[in-house]
């Protein structure tokens, strides 16, 4: 069996239908990711004990184990205790989760590494010790790492993939769609992977702007 | 936690344990050989052989690992590539690895001082000699660490070849979650597993990182 890529053509909108989900979950897991490691880098450095060492503890869990078993248990365990997801939203949950708790890693480095004088400052003028974590402390931490949790995006695009195994009809799922039809994997996993590649491109791009502006502003 | 069904299924998840002990073995193997491939090419003289190490590293990295795994296994018989499920995997996680691989090892060359190389020529010691014997000892103390991480991140990708169902931990975890509606004790057996696997090496790791900068 030769390779014929005249199978593909009919199946462009099954394709750009698998796109913008892949975008979708995408963008959706990158939001949750960076709100969440923020979030998670704040308990880490400044939750009481009780907190900090149960959160501790799944992060080293969830470094250490793969994605793809992590999406499984968000999934199935949901499911057991009652919480019956849309499978798009817990691919949201265990992407974005997941890469959280990278993120936070970073963002707890960057924290520890802003000048002591910014909390003492911003005490100094008034600011709760909240606000200045919030508005202070953080953004500056934030600002150092963008350039690392932009990698990690770039990542996480590339892990959404995975989601097709729990169901999403992502462009990975789309392909095999249109795969079952026709029984030509070479010819569509191939268009998978060049599509892969333009989202990642325009991501890197994006991404890149995004840092040339932050490097501006300081 | 149901303590009866994990202790009836472990001794199947240790088994699947030593499969994924394999394939990261022999995945870490490829990987190294490709990332020196593909460093050995980026670091050319020739322009079209650096412009094929940089097409290498690009496309493997710019694309899903599970889209290269399945190209290669569903797609391969199509252009003569015949394989089964666990060298295929082998293979497709290998070249992936060795993308990110390429990209660590060059860093740490790259990083190594340029005055080195210079020295080296001028005390008469050919390009070859220079590199092997003066700037390649030192990149490789440099890059330790950083493939101890490429490493670390490849043991865990081996999970995706559960897709091609090779009865690897992701698997073997999938299956009886399937079969046992048992998704937390099962996380907890695989997820014990990976950890360990996964500090072993780290500690592996550290303990030629220190021995390296020892000397």
């Amino acid at each position: 069996m030769g390779l014929d890529f005249s199978v593909i053509p009919p199946f462009y909108g099954t394709l750009a239908l698998g796109v913008l989900w892949t975008i979708a979950i995408t963008a959706a897991s990158a939001v949750l990711s960076f709100f969440g490691g923020i979030l998670l880098a704040v308990v880490a450095l400044y939750g009481p004990l009780l907190v900090r060492l149960p959160f501790r503890f799944v992060a080293w869990l969830f470094m250490g184990t793969p994605l793809l078993l992590q999406l499984f248990l968000i999934y199935f365990g949901l499911a057991q205790i009652g919480v019956d997801l849309p499978a798009f939203v817990a691919g949201v949950i265990g992407l974005g989760f997941h890469y959280a708790v990278y993120n936070s890693e970073l963002i707890q480095t960057a924290m520890v590494a802003v000048d002591k004088g910014q909390m003492e400052a911003a005490r100094t003028l008034g600011l709760s010790r909240r606000q200045a974590l919030m508005r202070v402390v953080v953004p500056q931490a934030v600002r150092d790492v963008l350039p690392p949790i932009g990698n990690n995006m770039i990542a996480l695009l590339k892990d959404s993939a995975l989601v097709s195994v729990i169901g999403v009809s992502e462009l990975t799922l789309s392909a095999q769609l249109a795969i079952g039809r026709t029984y030509r994997p070479f010819e569509f996993y191939a268009a998978a992977a060049v599509l892969y590649y333009v989202i990642n491109l325009g991501m890197e791009a994006v991404l890149r702007g995004f840092e040339k502006r932050n490097r501006l502003s300081r | 936690m149901d303590v009866e069904l994990i202790l009836k299924v472990y001794p199947y998840f240790l088994k699947a344990a030593v499969i994924t002990v394999e394939l990261s073995v022999l995945t870490t193997i490829l990987g190294l050989i490709c990332g020196a491939l593909g460093t050995t090419a980026r670091l050319s003289r020739f322009a079209i052989v650096r412009f094929l190490g940089a097409a290498y590293v690009s496309l493997f990295r710019g694309t899903p690992a599970l889209i290269q795994l399945f190209l290669l296994y569903f797609g391969g018989p199509q252009i003569g590539i015949q394989l089964d499920a666990f060298s295929a995997g082998v293979i497709g996680l290998g070249l992936n690895i060795g993308a990110y691989m390429t990209e660590t090892m060059r860093g740490a060359i790259i990083s190594v001082d340029e005055g080195q190389g210079e020295a080296a020529r001028t005390l008469g010691l050919s390009r070859a000699q220079s590199f092997r014997k003066v700037v390649l000892p030192q990149a490789m103390r440099l890059m330790i660490r950083p493939l101890g991480v490429n490493i670390n991140a490849q043991i865990k990708g081996t999970a995706l070849v559960s897709a091609i169902s090779v009865v690897e931990l992701t698997y073997t975890a999938q299956r009886y979650i399937g079969s046992t509606y048992k998704p937390f004790e099962m996380f907890f057996l695989a997820g014990i597993l990976y950890l360990a696997i996964i500090t072993i090496t780290g500690k592996g790791v550290a303990y030629l990182d220190r021995r390296a900068r020892l000397q």
